[in-house]
Order: structure tokens, then C-alpha cells, then sequence
């Protein structure tokens, strides 16, 4: 079963669409990346799936069906414009919003002392939101995105404003989630962070849907032919080989059309030459972002 | 527990917490409570003469013979102004006047003092003047000297049309209630539906909002804070009331002929909460809507100004009310749902309100009260998460008819 199901969401504003012809499911107990640069529609899709603001055409289904209260507290969501209310405590916000998706005071409070101490943040839960950092007051909206243990967890720009500490320290929760077999649904605009974290992902520019399907499925599609080799001496001129350049202490090695990785390994055997590393050479997400995005410039 | 009855406990707990909201229900008992005491407390302060004052007088008439002493003043007769002048001068007397000649065709009096004053002291003025008129009316039986000192207790009766005594009497007494209690309702209307503006305004700068709707719906969400803030509206006024009831009872006491026949009928008393429900649904729900199109608390405080006039105007037009209650005017603005509540709670104390009018008035109230919910609702939806920019009138007008 798909833990989500969109069907060619539609969003307008006025003239400009937001959210242009979409379409993706999510598998259940993935890790699911959005990604694509600031403004692509990320939020407004996620705000359609979320129910908060509804699709101009289109459907949406999770977990088999349209959201309804109870679905809604089988999911957690931290949105990307988010915040707590600045005069309450730690342990008090955890209990009131746990108790919105469900979830009764002493159950929320022992859950919550745990997920505090595991964020070394338990010293801080009779402290008011307003004397907290940012970083951890985003750390405790992490914890209420959590706290009645949703099936579905969907997280907006995530790692925005967090420092490399608690950046590690949400990665680790998240990696947790995934294998207690929870779903879990990131955007971002940083590429490493999918590469990190995605088994797949959707790459949305201007509303519409660019690349989709799994980590691996993109980046063999974006493969662009090329070997990276590290050898023992001056590799020559090799056939089929149309440029050299120097990278990382190896060398790259771009392909002609008629060549495959595995003749060109022949050949450089055949040459005799030493090789200590031999390696296709798959362009990170940021590359094929960069290219997927320019094309569209164009 | 149902989410809306979540939200609402949140809301009324987080209200009632409140430090301005504690420090404002106390403040009317507290207010009326020092000033019943100061009516207990204020006349043995006042300095009362118990020793004996003496004033000289000179009888140009001739018939003021009979001397009286009277709340300790003493009338002492001089034959000549200038053994008066004397007397005054080397304080035998603290004052002294004289009855001219012509005292019968023109009632002038003149007195001399030694100390100027605004006027003559009250206790002095009243016994010169019973002194004057004990030996005006010499000859008469006691009894009609005492009533023409004060011939006129008033006691008015209204009657219907039939002619039986009319159920409510109308006068000062009557009056005062309603109005002071429709000060009161404006002020707890005002209060939580202004919280509820500048909690939504909080919970849009703090990024609250789209984590509560992630939980719950819109339209849970505005009930919730709705009724969660009327709550703490209703149980403020419950606690104006009670202390009301108990209040007048000891003002009796020290201001009993001013607010002695003051006192809150049922009758009343249910229209009085039926108008602060209805009143406050109507009210929190409009700033419910205002909250969620404008981007900041203060924002949303300067345009909620377009709903709080309306609701003032019927103190605008109190002269109107107070001269014809029944006029046309004042039933129009008995039926316009923003004027409704004042214009009824003052009316109430004038005269009985036409059961017709009381139903036209609350129908159209809750008419619009779900209008107004259901149009605010679409509001929510489409602009609790627009930060920072304001809708034109015409993007409303398309989001109304969307949705």
C-alpha cells in the first residue's frame, strides 16, 4: 500500500501556478526527499497533502484515504514557517499539542521526558519557549512533530537553522524512525542532506514535477559516461577516450558513445597500466539539480 | 477529549490566567466596593458642628419674633444693624443678617460674614430659613407648618394602556442598571473578542498556527477559540452580577435613596446573558476574520476599529433612546445585529420591550452570527498562513465565493 497518493494537484494564485500538474506516491516506511530550489511549490504541496489549503484539481490520499481526523493524528508535520507559543514551558507545549493529536497528559509527559533526554534538553522542560535557543526550540517542535508516534512524519526544511550538533541529532532521530518502519516525507534545498538520508525522491521546479523515482534510478539517468581512475603513471592516449582531466589525485575519463566503462577497463589492462581505483563517476544531486534546473532557465 | 473541547479549555485556562484579564474582573467589584465604603466612612468624616453657633440677626419686619435654636443655632436679635456689626466684630456672633423692610414683597435676605464663602453654610441656611418660615406661618397648627416646608413627595405610577400599573416603572432607578450593565457588557464583549484578535495575531508571528492546523481543522479551530474566550467573557460577567447583587445590598445602607430600589429582575438578567452570547458570538467571530487577513496583532487592533463603532453607536444616540425608547429609530437599531445588545440593554430599562422586536432582534443576531461563522471559516482556510501581507477587498470577496 502507498502511505500517500497524489494525483495531479493543481494550485493557482491568481495567474501564477503554484503547484503545476503533480503527481507521486510515497511508499510505505521510506524515507521520501522534495526537493527543488526556493519558491519550486515544496510548501504548497506540502500544505495540500496536510489538507491546510485545498487543491484547485487534483486528489490526495493518505494511507488510502482523504485526511480526516483520524488520519491527521496518525501524522506528524513540522511545518516550515513554524513556531510554539513563546510563554508556555517545554513540558507544557509537548502535552498540549500531543493532546490536539490524541494523545492523554501522563502518556505525552513520560514520551516527552524521553525524547527531552535523548535531546540532552530535560534540565530545560519547566523553562518557557522564549528562554530557549532557537535551535532547541526547533528541536522541541521536532519532538511534538513525534510525540503521539505517527505513522507518517512529514518535515519541512527540517535542518534549517540547526547547528551541526542537533543537525546530526535529527538525522539520528530520523534514521530511527525509518526503522521502526515509520514513513517519512523531508523537503529541502540541500541536496546532500537526500543524498544523506532518501530512498527516493521528486525534484519540483516552477510547479512542476522534474525528476522522480529512486536515489539511485535519478543518478543513472543523469550518468554522464565518464570513469574516474587513479593509476600508477601517465595513461596515455586511450581509445575512446575523449577528455582527461585531472580530479581528486585521479584522473576523470569521458567516454565516447560506442564505449562502456567495463571496455574501456579492458583496454587500460590490456595496457599494462596499474590501476588503484576505478570508478564510475555519477554526478551528485547538486549537479544534476544545477543541470535540471539551468535547462529550465533556458 | 474532542479537539474543539481541547481548544476550548486551552483558550479559557490561557484567558483566565491572564493577569489583565484577573486584574480587570476584579476591578469593578473593588471600584464599587470602596465606593459604598467611602459612602459609609465619608459622612462621619465630614465635620459635623455640635458646638453651638450663634447668629445675630436685626428684624426690620417686626413680626420675626420667635426665637429659635435649631441644629444648635442660636438666633440672637440685635435692634440696630450696628450693635449687630459689633457683635460680629467682636465675635459674639460668627455671623449675622438682616430682614429689610420690603423682606415680604421681594424674600431678600442679606448676610455678613466675617470669612468669605461660596454660600452660606447648610445647616445655617436651613435654620434661618425654618426660622423665617415658623414665624411666616405664626398661627397655623404644626402640622402644615411641617408640610410647607416640604410640601411635594413625589411617587409616579405608569400605566398601561388598560390602565393597571405598568410591569416596569421606568425612572432613574430603573434606568441606571441597564446602562451601567451595558457598560459592563461592552467592556467583557470588548475584552475577549479583543483577546481572541491578539491571540490569533500571536499565533501568526509565532508560526503557531499551521502546527495547530495540522491537528485540527479550521472551522474546529475558530469554534474552539470562540466559545473558549466567550467562556471567560461569560464567567467575568457571572462574577460582575454576583458581586452586583451583593453589592447593591450593602450600598443600600450608606446610598439606599439613590440606590435603594435598585434591583435585577430575572427578566433582565436573562436578557442581559441571551445579548452578551449572542453579542460576543457575533463580535469574536468578526475579529476572528479580521485576525486571520491582517499579518500582525497590531494590525488586526487598528482594523478591528470598523466593527467596535457600530457597536458604540447606541450610546451616540442615548438622548434618542432616553426621549422616545419606543421611536423608530431606536427599533431599527434594536434589529441592526452590531447595535443590538446596547441599544436593547438600555431600552430594557426604559420600557418593556415588545416581545416581536426582542425576537426579530435575536433572530437576525443569530442569523449572522452562523453567517458570519461560516464566511470566516473560508477565511481561515485561505489566510491564517499569508504572512505578511494583507488581502485586498476583492481577493476576500473571491476566497468567499471559492471555497
Amino acid at each position: 500500500m502507498f502511505s500517500i497518493e497524489v494525483n495531479h494537484i493543481l494550485k493557482t494564485y491568481g495567474k501564477h501556478a503554484a503547484v503545476n500538474d503533480v503527481s507521486f506516491d510515497v511508499n510505505q516506511g521510506e524515507i521520501f526527499g522534495l526537493i527543488g530550489p526556493n519558491g519550486a511549490g515544496k510548501t504548497t504541496t506540502i500544505r495540500m497533502m496536510m489538507d491546510i489549503i485545498k487543491p484547485d484539481s487534483g486528489d490526495i490520499k493518505i494511507m488510502g484515504e482523504k485526511l480526516n481526523d483520524n488520519s491527521k493524528n496518525k501524522i506528524g508535520y513540522l511545518p516550515e514557517e513554524r513556531g510554539l507559543y513563546k510563554k508556555m514551558t517545554v513540558m507544557d507545549t509537548i502535552i498540549y499539542f500531543a493532546s490536539l493529536k490524541g494523545v492523554d497528559a501522563p502518556l505525552a509527559r513520560q514520551r516527552g521526558e524521553e525524547l527531552l533526554k535523548r535531546a540532552d534538553l530535560l534540565p530545560h522542560q519547566n523553562k518557557r519557549i522564549e528562554e530557549l535557543s532557537r535551535g532547541m526550540s526547533q528541536i522541541i517542535q521536532v519532538i511534538i512533530t513525534v510525540i503521539h508516534e505517527p505513522d507518517l512524519i512529514i518535515l519541512d526544511e527540517p535542518f534549517s537553522g540547526l547547528d551541526p550538533v542537533n543537525t546530526q541529532l535529527l538525522k539520528d532521530l530520523i534514521r530511527d524512525l525509518k526503522n521502526k518502519g515509520k514513513t517519512i516525507i523531508m523537503s529541502t534545498h540541500l541536496m546532500n542532506d537526500i543524498e544523506e538520508l532518501c530512498d527516493r525522491l521528486l525534484m519540483i521546479n516552477k510547479g512542476r514535477a522534474v525528476l522522480y523515482g529512486s536515489l539511485a534510478e535519478v543518478k543513472s539517468n543523469y550518468r554522464n559516461n565518464t570513469v574516474l581512475v587513479e593509476a600508477v603513471g601517465e595513461l596515455g592516449d586511450i581509445e575512446g577516450v575523449t577528455a582527461q582531466t585531472p580530479h581528486n589525485g585521479g584522473v576523470e575519463l569521458k567516454l565516447d558513445a560506442k564505449t562502456t566503462p567495463q571496455m574501456l577497463l579492458e583496454r587500460l589492462v590490456k595496457k599494462g597500466i596499474v590501476i588503484n581505483r576505478f570508478e564510475l563517476s555519477t554526478p551528485s544531486l547538486t549537479e544534476i539539480f544545477i543541470k535540471v534546473v539551468g535547462d529550465e532557465h533556458e | 477529549m474532542n479537539k474543539t473541547l481541547l481548544l476550548i479549555k486551552h483558550e479559557f485556562l490561557g484567558t483566565v490566567r491572564r493577569k489583565a484579564f484577573i486584574i480587570l474582573t476584579i476591578a469593578f467589584p473593588l471600584i464599587a466596593l470602596l465606593g459604598i465604603l467611602a459612602g459609609q466612612v465619608l459622612p462621619g468624616m465630614i465635620k459635623t458642628t455640635t458646638t453651638t453657633e450663634k447668629v445675630g440677626f436685626v428684624d426690620q419686619v417686626g413680626i420675626f419674633t420667635q426665637n429659635i435654636t435649631e441644629n444648635n443655632i442660636h438666633l440672637i436679635p440685635y435692634s440696630t444693624e450696628e450693635a449687630a456689626k459689633t457683635a460680629l466684630e467682636q465675635k459674639d456672633v460668627t455671623e449675622y443678617f438682616i430682614i429689610p423692610s420690603d423682606y415680604i414683597s421681594t424674600g431678600v435676605i442679606h448676610i455678613y460674614t466675617l470669612t468669605s464663602e461660596i454660600a452660606p453654610g447648610g445647616t445655617v441656611q436651613s435654620a434661618i430659613s425654618d426660622f423665617l418660615l415658623n414665624n411666616l406661618l405664626k398661627g397655623n397648627s404644626e402640622a402644615v407648618i411641617t408640610r410647607a416646608k416640604n410640601p411635594l413627595n413625589i411617587t409616579s405610577t405608569t400605566l398601561t394602556s388598560g390602565g393597571t400599573p405598568a410591569s416596569n416603572q421606568g425612572g432613574f432607578s430603573a434606568f441606571i442598571l441597564p446602562y451601567i450593565f451595558s457598560i459592563l457588557l461592552l467592556l467583557a464583549i470588548f475584552t475577549s473578542s479583543g483577546y481572541l484578535l491578539q491571540g490569533l495575531g500571536e499565533e501568526k508571528e509565532n508560526r503557531v498556527m499551521e502546527i495547530l492546523l495540522s491537528s485540527i481543522s479550521p472551522r474546529q479551530l475558530l469554534a474552539g477559540k470562540v466559545l473558549g474566550l466567550g467562556a471567560a467573557g461569560l464567567l467575568q460577567i457571572i462574577v460582575w452580577l454576583i458581586s452586583a447583587n451583593f453589592l447593591l445590598r450593602m450600598a443600600s445602607a450608606s446610598w439606599g435613596n439613590v440606590l435603594g430600589s435598585l434591583q435585577i429582575t430575572p427578566e433582565f438578567l436573562l436578557l442581559g446573558i441571551v445579548y452578551f452570547i449572542l453579542g460576543y458570538l457575533l463580535m469574536a467571530i468578526l475579529m476572528a476574520g479580521v485576525g486571520s487577513i491582517s499579518p500582525t496583532a497590531r494590525e488586526g487592533q487598528q482594523m478591528s476599529v470598523i466593527f467596535i463603532m457600530p457597536v458604540i453607536i447606541p450610546f451616540y444616540f442615548l438622548p434618542l433612546i432616553l426621549e422616545n425608547s419606543d421611536s423608530i429609530a431606536v427599533r431599527i437599531l434594536t434589529f441592526i445585529p452590531l447595535t443590538a445588545p446596547i441599544t436593547v440593554m438600555v431600552r430594557s430599562g426604559l420600557s418593556v420591550i415588545p416581545v416581536w422586536e426582542l425576537l426579530i432582534s435575536i433572530g437576525i443576531l443569530i442569523l449572522s452570527v452562523w453567517g458570519c461563522f461560516v464566511l470566516t471559516t473560508k477565511l481561515f482556510r485561505t489566510y491564517l498562513l499569508m504572512y505578511g501581507k494583507r488581502p485586498d477587498l476583492r481577493e476576500i470577496v473571491r476566497s468567499f465565493r471559492a471555497s
